[in-house]
């Protein structure tokens, strides 16, 4: 086990365009569940193979515990991987795929074999440890890539989309387990994912990269409820949150011509508009007038099993919300919409961060510095 | 030789019955056609002349003649020793090669194009090529001179040193005909996904390591493929040896050359023809026994 | 890291180094005057003189030669295109009983040798009296070339996408018009690379062709049959009439090179 600290990684793949990881500085704990989560094309495998000595950066510094990994190719590391097309060998068996990683350190025989039990019983592959990954599922050769993996006992465990090559179902029960064997090694583990999904459960922290730059580490919970960017809010979700603009008007502040409730400190700071953040989940529909609640209109349902997804607009804004079921809301009919003050998410337009301040380093209370751009 | 049976995809499978059944076997047959009468009778009609005599009886009398000749067995061990030889080396240099074009050195693409540049040279073009280093006012003695090496040109082409005239044919060979083993190594090589590379160095594998527990293996089928092929050519090696070894060296595809255009025996070149088939296939056996097929595993 | 490319990078030069300077050799030997090509030690540097390649030309033989080569090549191109690209499409498109017996004994041609062949063929050639023609060593060489032409053709049609004929087929062609129009604009430059590799066989090919002909021999037969009474000039000059379209043909197509996979055996 030990920590990572990346300082100033910055790759460039060809040297005119943009670079794909620009100027990160990230720290990740001593065995933290840490998953760098982002669009494709936002640098978070890139920056996932410049932990594992895959990639040299242009610039910046990799530290596992108080080594200076900079300049070491992967083998010198300790490091393991779970590479996202799994990479099982189709020439060893089972048994010497999981083994690979120690019969290259020249480990006993006895060492590997013990090794190799162990690591295929995390998995469950002991009864086809014989046999060739071609006579494997598509999910059973990523348990194997898992085996190897920690079978090395690596102090630092590096996972590559693992699960994106799994159908849905098994997806979500290959989570779980993922999640329970990550408690049961206790080893430090980045997980690179596209998955909102995936991230919100699997990660202790969370880290949402855009263009080459982390925009936001935090909990799970606090990228989700606090989002310190729009991309952010927009990325994380299902539905993404809803933004809408409020503007400052002779009386105060409306948001589609009514009225709207603007915190004081936010009201003083900005200019004439500001975006209200708003999750689906967190608007009180109301079949009936409320007072200060705002006038909507639906324009589709489509149910979602669990909830109703409503799209309604407000002025010639679109928000959509979640409800429950029994929630009655006919095409075209009229909504009124509370929203909890206290529930809104203020951006400023121009820059579209967040208003408060607790964006950036604010989430990271516990002293893992974050920076980035 | 049956892995690259697989290496053209059938992109789409037509599933339709009735009057398309019939089209793929008429989109074959005329090459089917053309085969059975250039090549598979042929191949038929060599045996029986192999088995026959100038006279057209049926017997051994042209398979005695061969035997019988004085160059025949020198011919068999030249041939022999020229693959022998050659194979080592030329894989050792196809391997480097290809090491090249498939690492990440800048400019891989030139390299590539450098090292295939003999792919398309003749026999014959490069026995007169080799001819002109190695005679003895030739480029070779030239820089051994000035490089102060030797102090008077080098005979390498010596008649009376039937060793050295074979050493020159083997370099010649190497320098023509190692590019087809890089292009099939190549496609071997970049038939590897980057992934098996990269967990190979993940986990703990050095250079050597690599190369020996994840290169070497998956290679298998292509290392296969690449020997059948060259052995197969090598028994055939003609105009090098005529541009290099003037009428002095033997091996069997020269003296199948002279039995037909001096001798005008066409049973006796025929002889000739099927104990290089012979060797042929008894080397091919040799590989398919040494490199067996391991069931396919691929994912 | 950085030693490793040092030797990568030195490895590297060193293996041009073999291919590239016995190239030069040649080139400077084709370019030099007969006085220079008999001085010893050699200049590392051709005097660009086209007396050695004039003589070449103009040798007795040596014209006709030239031609009965191009023609026999040009011949061996197009016929072998013409029974490769059916077949090789049919390899490409259809999944029907006997493809893999068909791709097998195409592949296993490979272990026959030339030697075997030609002989028996100059038998034949001599009944049908088509020995020492242009015809008969064609014959001979798209026998040899057909095989691997139809795998290189093969595979060029199996990376024309199957939906760009599916779509032409729905919009309204034919299957023929699909092939034609969706099909062939996308396959031309495989084609031609496979065409371009019978042609460089048949011009390269000096075994059969020395067997088949007497008066009207190749280029490389020509060369071959007066080589050992023949001045350097005149080999030097030769040799890279020989090798020139080699490295040309190389060039032409060394993108499409590596797709073949073991296809290409020049002789």
């Amino acid at each position: 086990m030990s920590d990572i600290r990346l300082t100033g990684i910055t790759k460039r793949y060809t040297r005119h365009a943009a670079p794909a990881v620009d100027d990160v500085s990230v720290t990740v704990r001593d065995g933290e569940f840490f998953v760098l989560l982002g669009p494709s094309g936002c640098g978070k495998t890139t920056l996932l193979r410049t932990i594992a000595g895959l990639e040299q950066a242009d610039a910046g510094t990799v530290h596992l515990g108080d080594r200076d990994v900079t300049g070491l190719p992967p083998r010198r590391r300790d490091i393991a991987m779970v590479f996202q097309g799994y990479a099982v060998f189709p020439h060893l068996t089972v048994a010497e795929n999981i083994g690979f990683g120690l019969a290259m350190r020249k480990a006993p025989k006895q060492e590997i074999a013990e090794a190799v039990e162990y690591a295929a019983g995390l998995v469950r592959l002991d009864d086809v440890l014989d046999r060739y990954p071609s006579a494997l599922s598509g999910g059973q050769r990523q348990r194997v890539a898992v085996a190897r993996a920690v079978a090395v006992r690596p102090s630092v465990l590096l996972m590559d989309e693992p699960l994106s090559n799994l159908d849905a179902l098994l997806r979500l029960s290959f989570r779980s387990d993922l999640k329970a064997l990550a408690k049961e090694l206790n080893t430090t583990i980045v997980y690179v994912t596209h998955d909102q999904v995936e991230a919100l459960s699997l990660g202790d922290r969370v880290a949402v990269m855009r263009a080459g730059e982390i925009v936001q580490c935090g909990t799970p919970m606090e990228v989700y409820d606090r989002p310190a960017t729009r991309f952010v809010g927009g990325f994380l979700g299902t539905p993404p949150m809803n933004l809408l603009p409020v503007r400052r008007a002779q009386d105060g502040w409306t948001a589609a011509g009514e009225p709207f409730a603007v915190p004081e400190e936010h009201a003083d700071r900005v200019g004439d508009e500001l975006w209200a953040g708003i999750r689906a989940e967190n608007i009180e529909p109301s079949t009936t007038e409320v007072p200060g609640a705002l006038p909507a209109r639906v324009r589709l349902v489509e149910p979602l099993g669990s909830q109703l997804l409503v799209s309604v607009t407000v002025g010639d804004e679109s928000v959509k919300l979640l409800t429950p079921t029994d929630f009655p809301a006919g095409d075209d009919s009229r909504l009124w919409l509370r929203v909890p003050p206290e529930r809104v998410r203020w951006f400023d337009p121009a820059s579209e961060r967040a208003l408060d301040g607790t964006d950036r380093a604010g989430t990271d209370r516990a002293g893992a510095a974050v920076s980035s751009g | 030789m049956a892995e690259a049976v697989t290496e053209a995809p059938v992109v789409a499978a037509e599933r339709r019955g009735g009057p398309q059944r019939w089209l793929p076997y008429l989109l074959l047959a005329p090459s089917v056609a053309y085969l059975l009468i250039f090549f598979a009778s042929p191949m038929i009609q060599a045996f029986g002349l192999a088995f026959t005599s100038t006279t057209g009886e049926w017997g051994l009398g042209s398979i005695r003649a061969m035997l019988g000749d004085d160059r025949f067995w020198p011919a068999v061990w030249t041939t022999v020793i020229l693959l022998v030889v050659l194979l080592p080396l030329q894989f050792a240099l196809a391997m480097a090669m290809s090491m090249v074009i498939t690492s990440r050195l800048r400019g891989s693409g030139l390299w590539l194009y450098v090292f295939l540049l003999p792919l398309g040279v003749s026999e014959l073009g490069a026995g007169i090529l080799w001819y002109s280093i190695f005679v003895e006012q030739g480029w070779l003695n030239t820089v051994l001179q000035s490089l102060g090496l030797i102090d008077r040109p080098v005979i390498w082409l010596d008649y009376r040193e039937p060793w050295r005239v074979i050493g020159t044919i083997v370099v010649a060979e190497a320098w023509r005909s190692t590019s087809l083993i890089v292009i099939i190594l190549v496609g071997g090589l970049r038939a590897i996904p980057r992934d098996y590379l990269e967990a190979a160095d993940v986990f703990h594998a050095g250079p050597w390591q690599r190369m020996r527990h994840v290169v070497l293996p998956m290679m298998r089928p292509t290392i296969r493929t690449a020997l059948i092929v060259r052995t197969v050519l090598a028994f055939e090696v003609f105009a090098t040896v005529i541009a290099l070894g003037g009428t002095g060296t033997d091996v069997l595809a020269t003296q199948a050359n002279r039995a037909y255009t001096e001798y005008q025996d066409a049973h006796l070149a025929s002889a000739y023809g099927l104990v290089i088939l012979l060797v042929s296939l008894v080397a091919v056996g040799i590989i398919l026994v040494a490199l067996p097929t391991r069931k396919e595993r691929g994912e | 890291m950085t030693a490793r490319r040092v030797l990568g990078y030195g490895g590297a030069v060193l293996l041009a180094g073999w291919v590239l300077v016995p190239i030069w050799f040649v080139v400077v030997g084709a370019f030099s005057t007969a006085d220079a090509v008999y001085s010893y030690p050699l200049a590392a540097w051709p005097d660009w003189s086209l007396e050695s390649m004039r003589f070449f030309v103009t040798s007795a033989g040596v014209p006709q030669a030239l031609l009965s080569s191009v023609i026999v090549a040009v011949l061996t191109g197009v016929v072998t295109l013409l029974l490769a690209a059916p077949a090789g499409y049919a390899l490409a498109r259809f999944v029907f009983p006997g493809a893999d017996a068909y791709r097998l004994a195409v592949l296993s041609t490979r272990a026959f040798p030339v030697v075997v062949l030609s002989i028996p063929l100059a038998v034949f050639f001599l009944q049908w009296g088509i020995y020492d023609t242009v015809w008969g060593v064609a014959l001979m060489h798209t026998a040899l070339a057909l095989p691997f032409v139809v795998l290189m053709v093969s595979a060029v049609f199996a990376g024309v996408p199957v939906d760009l004929e599916e779509a032409a087929q729905v919009f309204g062609c034919s299957r023929f018009g699909a092939f034609r129009r969706a099909v062939v604009p996308n396959a031309a430059p495989g084609l031609a690379a496979a065409a371009t590799f019978a042609v460089l066989l048949s011009y390269n090919e000096v075994f059969a062709a020395s067997i088949l002909t007497l008066q009207q021999p190749t280029l490389p037969v020509f060369v071959l049959t007066g080589l050992t009474q023949a001045p350097l000039p005149f080999r030097y000059a030769g040799a890279l009439f020989l090798l020139a379209p080699a490295f040309l043909f190389i060039l032409l197509i060394r993108r499409r090179l590596l797709g073949v996979g073991g296809g290409p055996t020049l002789r």
